[in-house]
């Protein structure tokens, strides 16, 4: 009965041919396209927010004027999953002739379009997705890839060495399970247990827990502390439920538990939790003071790392752009200056290691409630307690030793000190 | 028979004109239109199933999964089907996926409507699991990326030439699909999905002919997750996800069940609307959301139902009239 409408589908199928056939206009001359790619709709949408804003504020800042050349700012919704982002990645380089590609959260949106600028040889620039092989193990495969923000373990190795400072001898780590939890408690592990310390329980609650009831209870009681590493809603609720359990040990976290992302929403529970990263909206220093208050004015709310890394991002290709007087200067030359590159940023001073990825200071921070920059109402900041200047990737440990061990996992480090 | 002769023309030119009108767009249609039709080809299985056997699979995207994860596997670990036996990776993905289907329809099978519903869904999110959870194999969340295509004489990395192939798989498995369900078989999978009991009582083994039809189901799947490695060069779990399945199972309620080319149509649109309105407009999701409440809402029978009920239409009001002008004569 339905194969007789078989015969009237040559009209539709063209139909629909000829509409995808209708291209966006060809981008007049002496402009730099720039593409990016951010998570807009979709569970990871406020986020992607906070990404395409810090950007938007530094274009806003300079007039979109890049030492001459005028910038064209094209936003792509990559859905935070990896082969959307593969597919804009794509429409921006052919169809837009974009000069370099910006963004990607995730980290498996980062390996997802590392490849693409390997294959269509045009620059991607993270600096978000934060996967540590694209800038330790697999560099080689990813000539025009650069890291502007961070290694998901990078904040995490001198944070090891803090906890062992402070007397902590066994912790127990609770992570999200997939790569970036693994790389944030395994940078922690290595180097906790470097300096002698032991972690005594590793727990991977799948990414999206809400109820962590199955999981507090079993958190080992002899340790002196619990390292935790949440991301999106899962920090929320940890916290509130650990300390509706009663828990009275010191609690860690990776950047992510307690990012200005989240802590607006947070609750009093969180007061004295630590964490490292190498922003925090609370840094005492007049840029940052300056971008927190036009940031919020601008978007009504304190800006994240995602927005910093962002604004700073920018900041960074307008330098390279400027000093080319208005020009891009062509792919290769492109990676190999920004690699080069020495500023000054709101999160501090700010250079390249040979691997293209940052060499940033690393802020050990505290959440506490107080009136910051003149605002008047007591509010959540992330008071930076100790700071831990020019932080490579590879931390307190030798690179080639480094690089020889597998990539952080839920079996590397071994947990040796669990049972 | 003739109409029917009229029809297949009518695919013939419609698949010769994209075949013509594509490779003249810019790349990144021309890549568009490969990942739709290779996801057609995902979309036309569902259809043999929801529409020709009336079985609603909701995990359909774990055999795409297991072609993809083959596909990228194989590649990546062992450098195998990046050459010549890139043929034979087409045929270990089928292979691979009808096997997982073999084995799941064993399950599944023995239960029709909102049950086998389920029981696809519970039985697509374990795959789902697999790929998400078996991180030394599938690389986790992230993934595994695949360093170009295969090239033997021909050089798939081109995109029009990859195009082509894919293009040239999509018909083959239309045809293929398409002699099935006019098969004798074919005809006794409608004859289960109009009234089961009544095959039974005619001496069909009606679980042994739905058993073959989802083993083939889930071939034509695998064959499906080959082609869509390529086209992304990317494997996630995002590719084995339920929205996988559930955009497959969406393209063909849209198109139109029961109708193969529907299922493409249905593809071609979301495809159109998801990867290419989007880079447009920032509402493109009321647009797409809108699209299939329509569609559900006044044309359960999907886009390919349109003409049949315009011709309704016509037949019905032509009768009225004829009724309206005897009226005044009989009275």
């Amino acid at each position: 009965m339905t194969s007789t409408l078989l015969r009237r589908l040559g009209w539709p199928l063209l139909g629909s041919v000829v509409a995808l056939g209708l291209t966006a206009p060809a981008s007049a001359a002496e402009e730099l396209r720039i593409g990016f790619v951010a998570p807009i709709t979709g569970l990871f949408a406020q986020v992607g927010k906070d990404m395409v804003d810090g950007f938007q504020l530094y274009l806003d800042d300079v007039n979109s004027d890049f030492g001459g050349a005028k910038v064209k700012f094209i936003v792509e919704d990559e859905q935070a999953k990896p082969d959307t982002a593969v597919t804009r990645a794509k429409k921006l380089i052919l169809q837009d002739h974009v000069h370099m590609l910006v963004g990607g959260l995730l980290a498996s949106s980062g390996y997802a379009l590392a490849p693409v600028s390997t294959a269509d040889k045009t620059v991607y620039i993270a600096p978000v997705s934060a996967a540590d092989d694209l800038t330790q193990r697999d560099l080689p495969k990813y000539p025009y890839f650069i890291r502007t923000g961070w290694t998901s373990s990078q904040p995490s190795h001198p944070f090891g060495q803090w906890a062992c400072d402070q007397g902590y001898k066994k912790i127990a780590a609770i992570g999200a399970d997939y790569a970036f939890g693994y790389e944030v408690v395994g940078g922690f592990q290595r180097a906790f247990e470097a300096c002698g310390g032991q972690i005594v329980q590793k727990i991977w609650p799948p990414i999206g827990t809400k109820d962590f009831g199955p999981y507090i209870p079993t958190l080992r009681q002899d340790a002196d502390a619990i390292f935790t590493l949440m991301v999106g809603p899962m920090s929320l609720q940890f916290p509130k439920q650990l300390a509706a359990s009663g828990n009275t040990k010191p609690v860690l976290g990776g950047g992510t538990s307690y990012d200005e992302f989240v802590l607006p929403s947070m609750g009093d529970e969180v007061i004295g939790h630590v964490s490292a990263l190498q922003y925090s909206a609370a840094l005492e220093n007049p840029k940052n003071e300056a971008f927190v208050k036009k940031y919020r004015a601008k978007f009504g709310k304190v800006p994240s790392y995602y927005s910093e890394t962002n604004y700073t991002t920018a900041q960074m290709i307008h330098e390279i752009i400027k000093n080319n007087k208005g020009n891009f200067p062509g792919q290769e030359e492109f990676v190999k200056q920004l690699a080069a590159l020495k500023l000054d940023t709101i999160r501090g001073p700010v250079s390249i290691d040979e691997m293209r990825n940052p060499v940033q200071n690393i802020y050990l921070k505290k959440v506490e409630k107080k009136k910051m920059f003149g605002y008047d109402k007591e509010e959540l900041w992330n008071t930076v307690i100790k700071t831990y200047p020019n932080v490579t990737q590879f931390g307190q440990f030798n690179k080639e030793e480094f690089l020889k061990t597998p990539v952080y996992s839920r079996d590397f480090p071994p947990c040796k000190f669990c049972n | 028979m003739t109409s029917q002769g009229i029809k297949v023309l009518a695919v013939a030119a419609a698949l010769a004109a994209i075949a013509i009108v594509v490779p003249n767009t810019n790349s990144f249609i021309i890549l568009l239109t490969t990942r739709a039709l290779a996801f057609s080809i995902l979309v036309m299985s569902v259809d043999v199933l929801l529409g020709y056997t009336g079985l609603p699979s909701l995990g359909q995207a774990a055999y795409l999964g297991a072609g993809a994860y083959l596909t990228a596997i194989l590649a990546t670990r062992y450098q195998f089907g990046l050459g010549y036996d890139f043929w034979l990776v087409v045929v270990l993905g089928i292979l691979i996926a009808a096997a997982l289907a073999a084995v799941f329809g064993l399950l599944a099978i023995r239960a029709t409507g909102v049950y086998f519903l389920m029981i696809t869904l519970a039985l697509g999110q374990c795959a789902w699991g697999l790929a998400y959870r078996w991180n030394s194999l599938t690389g986790g969340d992230n993934g595994i990326n695949l360093r170009g295509r295969p090239k033997f004489g021909i050089d798939l990395a081109n995109e029009v030439t990859f195009f082509y192939l894919v293009l040239g798989f999509f018909a083959v498995s239309l045809l293929l699909m398409y002699t099935l369900v006019r098969s004798p078989f074919g005809r006794s999978l409608t004859g289960i999905r109009e009234r089961e009991l009544r095959m039974k009582i005619l001496g069909y083994n009606t679980w042994l002919h739905k058993y073959i039809a989802f083993i083939i189901a889930g071939g034509f799947g695998g064959l499906a997750g080959v082609l869509w490695a390529h086209t992304a060069g990317i494997v996630s779990p995002e590719n084995v996800v339920l929205t996988t399945s559930v955009d497959a199972l969406l393209m063909a309620v849209l198109g139109g069940a029961g109708t193969l080319v529907g299922g493409v149509i249905g593809a071609l649109i979301v495809f159109g609307l998801r990867e290419y309105l989007s880079t447009l407009v920032p509402w493109w999701q009321y647009v797409l959301g809108a699209v299939y409440v329509l569609t559900i809402l006044y044309l359960p029978t999907g886009l390919m139902g349109i003409p049949e009920r315009i011709r309704q239409r016509q037949t019905l009001s032509g009768k009225r009239e004829d009724v309206k002008k005897i009226a005044p004569v009989t009275s």
